[in-house]
């Protein structure tokens, strides 16, 4: 056999594969969309659910979900934003970095059930938020750190060793070099790996089972003082959100139409994720087009 | 061409020779005395002590791995992080190789371009003003007008007046090198230090690159790293010759190429180097 023909071979068997993984993603896709899409309508994506009767709708679930995404991306982002640059722009290498480096690795191979747990003990229980938005909102936050510093770390990454130099050739201090060159030149790859995580943020179901709870008390969308307990700003109220709603209607729900409500809200789960990613590649794009060309 | 074949012949080699500058009109500006450079243990620079007069072009040239970028960048101390610098470094009468100094005030008087042009992901416009704005300049015709002057210096003003705006990263090699030039001086320092700032360009942008240094000079005191003998050559007044951490020859450029008084700075320029 030749190296012509293994060649052929491989990159063969290398297209197969992918076509696999392609077809597979289509398929899955393509069931979830068909059998969701028909149960969607404006009542659906707006209306309370009902917990005995046909015709409720997710409208509270997808508030809250994506209430509790901005919560936990306000609290996150920052945290990782400095984290990250800590770790690349100051910090050298010694036990310290590699400690912080090894636990944040570990951290984010966590399984998000265990975060979840974690966050019933430590949130819900210890410091008595009870099953509440904040609650949720600190698991997901634990759950995104370290896959945030890490995507902002490699973002960093990507901005070459020159740009510091010159940076701190023309006089300015570690700071203004990252905080006035390496920050914008890496703005379009740090917006693309945030709303990844968004993505992956706003499908997260096992985190907040035992942390925003699984009940979904019917909203006041006219009061928006967070104070009142039927305000959908409330943080201390349970919030349970679209990915734990599939999960709850499909283990335990009692509703005759569960099971399009389970489909269409699967559907708007994708829909949403697939729009993150699709936003994610587009502004970035952008955004770089925007800095490199004329 | 000043390079001479038969300088192999000379005379009595010796094995260290260095004349530091002294010519009426052109003090010394920056020198440096005793100065060693470690990185960690490994001592890469220990016999380097040259004097540089001011509005010169001093060459530094020697074979790769000698210590040139080493001691260049010791000189505004780029390798703070990296290396320990021992000794003094100094700059009209003060060591700037001492604790007190503030280093952001002292590399914006000694400033430095580097091997590969590093234009920030900005505009052309923004590339040369944000430094000075960070310092407090906001005046839109004080930073015009800065922008201009720098930008002509850097001879790239006619090729980029009317796109100020777009960004630098579009700019070609030479032209990008030009504007770290302009970026550089637009910071007003007296001192320019260039670590190959040609090898990166084609042959007509660095013989462009070669001209505004010339023109540059009378403003600035430039010291260049180089690999290119004959630019070493036809611009520099002084010629240092590094080789494995030391400085083995300083002298007039003249001298380094024509009578270089120790065999190896012979044999490196002439190529029978090794
Ligand atoms: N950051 C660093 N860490 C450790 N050693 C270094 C570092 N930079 C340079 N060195 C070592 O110091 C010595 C001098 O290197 P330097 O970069 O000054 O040489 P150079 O004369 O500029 O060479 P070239 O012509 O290849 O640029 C070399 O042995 C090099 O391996
Ligand atoms: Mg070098």
């Amino acid at each position: 056999m030749n190296s012509k023909r293994q060649n052929k071979i491989a990159i063969g068997a290398l297209y197969g594969i992918a076509g696999l993984v392609v077809l597979i993603l289509l398929a899955l896709l393509g069931y979830i969309l068909a059998s969701g899409v028909p149960q969607l309508s404006w009542h659906f994506l707006t209306a309370p659910a009902k917990a005995f009767l046909k015709g409720g709708g997710v409208g509270v679930q997808l508030f809250n979900s994506f209430y509790l995404l901005i919560l936990a991306m306000a609290i996150s982002f920052p945290i990782a934003l400095g984290a990250a640059i800590y770790l690349y722009e100051y910090a050298r290498d010694n036990w310290v970095t590699t400690t912080i480096r090894t636990a944040i690795e570990i951290l984010s191979s966590l399984p998000s059930v265990v975060v979840g747990l974690f966050g019933f003990l430590f949130f819900v229980v210890k410091l008595r938020l009870g099953f509440s938005i904040l609650s949720g909102a600190f698991a997901l936050t634990f759950f995104n750190l370290p896959l945030l510093t890490r995507s902002i770390e490699d973002s960093l990454r990507t901005i070459n060793l020159e740009q510091r130099e010159g940076g701190l050739a023309l006089g300015l201090s570690r700071w203004e070099t990252v905080t006035r060159v390496i920050l914008p030149a890496a703005v379009p790859s740090i917006l693309t790996g945030v709303i990844l995580s968004a993505g992956r943020v706003f499908g997260e179901a096992a985190a907040l089972i035992y942390t925003a709870g699984q009940s979904a008390p019917a909203l006041n969308f006219a009061d928006w003082n967070p104070f009142n307990i039927s305000s959908p700003l409330n943080p201390m109220r349970p919030a349970e959100t679209l990915a734990v709603h599939i999960w709850k209607i499909n283990s335990e729900g009692i509703m005759p139409d569960a099971k399009a409500i389970s489909s269409g809200s699967s559907a708007v789960l994708i829909i949403a994720i697939l729009l993150f990613n699709f936003t994610a590649r587009y502004v970035g794009k952008r955004l770089y087009k925007r800095l490199t060309s004329a | 061409m000043f390079i001479n074949n038969d300088v192999t012949k000379a005379t009595t080699m010796q094995e260290r020779h260095v004349v530091q500058p002294h010519e009426a009109g052109h003090p010394i500006i920056l020198s440096t005395e005793d100065l060693h450079v470690f990185y960690g243990k490994k001592e890469a620079l220990f016999e380097g002590d040259l004097q540089f007069g001011s509005n010169q072009i001093t060459a530094l040239i020697g074979p790769s791995g000698s210590g040139k970028s080493t001691y260049l960048r010791s000189l505004n101390r780029m390798n703070d992080r990296i290396a320990t610098v021992t000794g003094k470094i100094m700059y009209r009468g003060v060591d700037i190789n001492q604790p007190g100094i503030d280093v952001y005030e002292m590399r914006r008087r000694v400033g430095m371009v580097f091997q590969r042009p590093n234009p920030f992901a900005k505009s052309i416009y923004d590339n040369i003003a944000f430094a000075l704005r960070l310092r407090g300049t906001t005046d839109k015709y004080a930073l015009d007008e800065v922008v201009e002057t720098s930008l002509k210096q850097a001879a790239l003003w006619d090729q980029v007046k009317d796109d100020l705006n777009k960004s630098a990263l579009a700019l070609s090699g030479g032209q990008a090198q030009r504007l770290c030039i302009a970026r550089a001086i637009a910071v007003k320092p007296d001192i320019l230090l260039l670590d190959e700032p040609a090898s990166a360009l084609d042959p007509v942008s660095t013989s462009q690159l070669e001209d505004t240094l010339l023109d540059l000079k009378q403003h600035y005191t430039i010291i260049i790293v180089t690999h290119n003998m004959q630019q070493a050559a036809r611009i520099s007044e002084y010629t240092a010759f590094f080789n494995q951490g030391r400085v083995l020859e300083y002298d007039t450029t003249s001298q380094i190429f024509t009578n270089p008084q120790v065999q190896v700075t012979s044999d490196y320029v002439s190529g029978n180097f090794g």
